[in-house]
């Protein structure tokens, strides 16, 4: 093990599948002037003794998108990066209609091994236009699968298997995650998609989480411990496919559930896993589900009112007393 | 009352509208000449010269220029072709329509309504049968909405070409053919967005859907009422806003949900409402929630494979006589 | 070549100190931790949007971008509710729900700063086709984009209807060589954006970016081009961007010498200077250097009490984070 930041962590990763296979390459604006946003490709064409892989991108969402398609069904793997989520949807239609359909509308003839790096979230008073969590859209979307990893171990592991999975992947990434640190095997590990992480092993209540919130849920799960109630965290790792079986069993177990989620909470992805509980696992539901998002605005710029949008601890520590009440 | 068409019932809104408010105009791919591909805007050049303007193939401009033309105080109506397309200027939508107003402070409106026709016809395939009214409810700043008949077509286009708020308008293909009485102009009632109706009255079952899921809604009531089973339907026409009382209030009567639409079931609106009413209204519930979308693949072409995508009333009863 | 009145010549000057002390204030409080989020200065552009915006009137339409603080000033927004906003105070522009990326100021037709790079062009051509097609007045719409954003699919779906329509859009390339971190040949074939233009049949006209007068000569032209119905221009200037991208840009891209011998070769505040002590072509006489170091002084002290402003305003009522969503 050794502590790595997640921006180093999925650094490695990168550097290890290219030198592992020469089909993968990397292509951002400003990729090589600073290295990315948040310096995370700093020096990643020299660690694998190929600067070519790593590509300068005019500011081009649809060509970036659009071209990474295209490479991906001729025979590469690019890891396209989008330097903030909220650049997406200038890629959306190369995203949901040409990337997510041509293996499936071609009659399996095409693949599109393609990862979409996105970082996401506040972080501070950066606006309504760097800040949105929108893994919701891509859940809709078939053909896509959506990744959203926790920690810098967790990073490195499903970035490696985005890498050599043959399908398109959307990768969002917190950008408050960067600065994480955390341990990281230094052998080499795989985290499949579809299998959550059981973060924390409770027996009271479920509380089903993803990205950064699972390390906000685990701070509110400690201070659920100090008083008595013994909370489960689900870190889903992958949100498309999710781990329906996991949380169920969970739920089936402590029959009281909150889940989180940084995006706006209408339409979230919080409610497909709310709904599948309400189908699924509805006998064994002691109180209502409780589910936390953003509320239904744009992010707004002033400090205090930006914290009105965020999905801290202590918003799951109450959500988690309201689901003990009833 | 007379009977009109859905298509007809919207020309006929936005004929009113336009002639009513000068700074009402319509913008789109193949409008003038040929009046819009389903015929929804048949009249309207004639009617208003100078006013439906027939664009280039470029969509980031029809919404852009959109936004920017209710910016500077008109009052736009623009049309997507295909809801399919919208991916294509999701960036004008999402970043720049819906949020202008919040970001600026309030300085801004952004009147327009944007007209997606979607969903399945006969074999369109994978990019000309989507239904994505969900990212839409997803994104705070913009309404949605997506009436099921004729009646509501018309007042609500009417609700949303009044309303300082962008609007997306969802209509679905199939049902532009479908006619209905529409009341005349004296007697129509004005829709207020954000209100759902209760189309059918019943104690057993709340089945709740908007658009062409009404037909499965609809569909399945009648066949459940010749087994004497009653079920309550509710339109829900308005997706963001929506009308969560009514349909709490529904199911604090009957104990029972479905939902059911088009769209792809995971991410679909339904799991807002199944979500919501888990949340607020669970201890009413005497069976797990029914919640019906298309399975998890893009639309296949092929018309047997296209079948299996595609939900039917006999969908609902089974599920719902199972809960009960 | 335009002459100008020394009153005319003067005005430019205020607007481009202003600019510059903006900036510079603006840097300096970011750097000490004062101003979080995103700022992305102005500073070396400032004829640009001074030559531009001297040419419009107050009901005329601007579409700006993440680095617009200039274009704002030049277009008359409020100076004290400016700095406001991009410290997130509620007396700011936008009430703090902005900040730096998304200052508008609508009184002055200021349509907004824009978050997404290239996302302004149709906004300014949906503007300009609402004028002239439906609202029938004759107001125009600029455009201001750097280099970078010319690659942005948008701006040619923009270019393409506002010459196929003959619309009053005005597409202000502001050439300052860098795509955020990207020398702009590295991405980009043309040696002159303004080549462009060609492709939609619409004139186009490069301007030295550090000469106000040649900007604003440009921009006259084309503004009477928009307002006699014969349709779109594209203004190239050349200019040279002197800070980083966003303010904390370690630049590891590019030399200090090389920003340093480009930023005094086209600092347009410093040609100014040069220029208007020594007889020349652009007004009567000359300006003596004592009455452009008073104009320097007072955009200096104008600023501190902008600052002064934002640091005494409250942030918002936090009931107000709801509003100015829906109507």
């Amino acid at each position: 093990m050794s502590i790595k930041n997640y921006r180093d962590a999925t650094f490695d990763a990168m550097k290890e599948e290219m030198i592992r296979d020469g089909s993968v390459y990397a292509i951002a604006e400003d990729i090589n002037g600073n290295g990315g946003t948040h310096g995370r490709y700093s020096g990643l064409g020299e660690a694998i003794g190929d600067p070519g892989r790593v590509i300068d991108a005019p500011i081009s969402e649809a060509a970036i998108v659009g071209s990474a398609v295209g490479a991906a069904m001729s025979g590469l793997r690019p890891i396209v990066d989008l330097r903030f989520s909220n650049c997406i949807p200038c890629a959306m239609d190369e995203i949901v209609n040409q990337a997510a359909k041509s293996r499936y509308m071609f009659g399996g003839q095409a693949k599109v091994p393609m990862v979409i790096r996105a970082p996401d979230g506040i972080l501070k008073m950066q606006g309504a236009h760097h800040t949105d969590c929108l893994e919701a859209w891509f859940t809709h979307v078939p053909g896509l699968q959506v990744v959203v990893p926790s920690t810098p171990a967790e990073g490195k592991g499903l970035l490696k298997t985005a890498i050599r999975n043959d399908n398109p992947v959307l990768f969002f990434e917190h950008k408050k995650l960067m600065s994480m640190t955390g341990e990281v095997p230094d052998e080499e590990y795989l985290i499949p998609f579809g299998k959550a992480r059981i973060a924390r092993e409770g027996s009271d209540l479920t509380v089903v989480v993803y990205g950064i919130m699972a390390s906000r849920a685990l701070e509110a799960a400690e201070q659920l411990a100090q008083e008595g109630i013994s909370a489960e965290v689900i870190d889903l790792r992958t949100l498309s496919p999710w781990d329906k079986e996991t949380v169920l069993t969970s739920v089936r177990k402590t029959g009281r559930v909150v889940v989180a989620h940084e995006a706006v909470r209408q339409s979230g992805f919080g409610a497909e896993i709310s709904a599948t509980i309400a189908e699924e696992a509805f006998d064994a539901l002691k109180s209502p589900v409780v589910r936390i998002g953003a509320p239904f605005v744009p992010i707004p710029m002033a400090p205090n009112l930006e914290d009105l949008c965020r999905v801290l601890p202590e918003n799951i520590y109450e959500g988690a007393r309201a689901a003990m009440k009833r | 009352m007379r009977k009109l068409s859905f298509s007809m019932a919207t020309c006929e809104a936005m004929a009113e509208e336009m002639a009513r408010d000068s700074n009402v105009f319509v913008m789109g791919e193949d409008l003038a000449r040929q009046g819009g591909i389903f015929g929804q805007f048949k009249g309207l050049p004639e009617q208003f010269p100078g006013r439906v303007i027939d664009t280039p193939i470029s969509e980031t401009f029809i919404i852009g220029g959109g936004v920017g033309a209710a910016l500077a105080g008109a009052r736009p109506v623009v049309d997507m072709h295909f809801a399919d397309f919208i991916g294509v200027c999701m960036d004008e939508i999402f970043n720049q329509m819906a949020k202008v107003r919040y970001m600026f402070g309030g300085q801004a409106k952004v009147p327009l309504v944007l007209r997606a026709p979607d969903g399945m016809t006969i074999q369109g395939a994978a990019q000309h049968s989507q239904s994505v009214e969900s990212w839409f409810c997803h994104i705070p700043g913009v309404q949605v909405v997506a009436p099921s008949n004729p009646e509501d077509a018309k007042a609500v286009l009417k609700a949303a070409i009044r309303s300082d708020n962008p609007v997306l308008y969802f209509e679905n293909k199939i049902l532009y053919k479908e006619t209905a009485l529409v009341p005349e102009i004296a007697d129509e009632v004005p829709y207020t967005i954000g209100k759902a109706k209760v189309k059918r009255e019943g104690r057993d079952v709340t089945i709740v859907s908007y658009s062409i899921g009404m037909k499965n809604a609809l569909g399945a009531a009648e066949i459940l009422a010749k087994d004497g089973i009653k079920a309550e339907v509710i339109d829900l026409i308005s997706l963001s806003p929506w009308d969560k009382e009514a349909v709490l209030a529904s199911v604090k009567k009957t104990h029972r949900l479905c939902i059911v639409h088009e769209a792809v079931k995971q991410g679909g609106f339904g799991a807002e409402v199944a979500a919501t009413v888990a949340e607020e209204a669970i201890e009413f519930l005497d069976a797990p929630i029914l919640r019906y979308g298309a399975p998890f693949v893009p639309i296949p072409f092929a018309p047997t494979l296209e079948k299996m995508v595609r939900v039917f009333p006999d969908d609902l009863v089974r599920g719902i006589k199972g809960m009960l | 070549m335009i002459k100008v009145s020394k009153e005319q010549a003067l005005k430019f000057y205020q607007t481009m100190c202003l600019i510059r002390e903006f900036e510079t204030s603006v840097k300096h409080d970011f750097l000490n931790g004062e101003i979080p989020g995103f700022v992305h200065l102005y500073i070396g552009e400032e004829a640009v949007a001074t030559g531009i915006c001297a040419a419009l009137e107050d009901t005329d339409y601007i579409e700006s971008t993440h680095r617009g603080h200039g274009h704002c000033i030049a277009k008359g927004a409020d100076i004290d509710r400016m700095m406001a906003e991009i410290f997130g105070k509620e007396t700011g522009l936008c009430k703090g729900k902005g900040g730096s990326m998304h200052i508008a100021d609508f009184s002055v037709g200021m349509l907004g700063a824009n978050g997404v790079v290239g996302g302004g062009y149709n906004l300014a051509a949906g503007a300009a086709l609402a004028n002239k097609m439906i609202l029938k007045n004759d107001r125009v719409s600029v455009v201001f984009f750097g280099d970078g954003a010319s690659n942005r699919g948008t701006f040619h779906e923009a270019a393409n209807v506002s010459a196929a329509w003959k619309l009053p859009t005005i597409f202000v390339n502001e050439m300052n060589q860098w795509a955020s971190t990207t020398p702009y040949l590295t991405t980009t074939a043309v040696e002159n954006i303004s080549d462009r233009a060609k492709g939609y049949n619409m004139p186009a006209v490069i301007a030295d970016g550090k000469n106000v007068f040649e900007v604003y000569a440009a921009a006259v032209e084309a503004v009477q081009r928009a307002r006699a119905g014969e349709g779109p221009t594209f203004i190239e200037c050349k200019t040279f961007r002197v800070e980083g991208h966003f303010v904390g840009d370690p630049e590891l891209y590019r030399t200090r010498e090389y920003v340093k011998e480009n930023a005094e070769r086209n600092d347009p505040i410093a040609w100014f200077d040069r220029t208007m002590t020594q007889q020349n072509d652009y007004i009567d006489g000359t300006i003596p250097v004592q009455e452009l170091e008073a104009i320097r002084a007072s955009a200096r002290e104008r600023i501190a009490q902008a600052k002064k402003f934002a640091m005494d305003s409250r942030y918002p009522d936090p009931d107000q984070y709801i509003a100015d969503l829906y109507l």
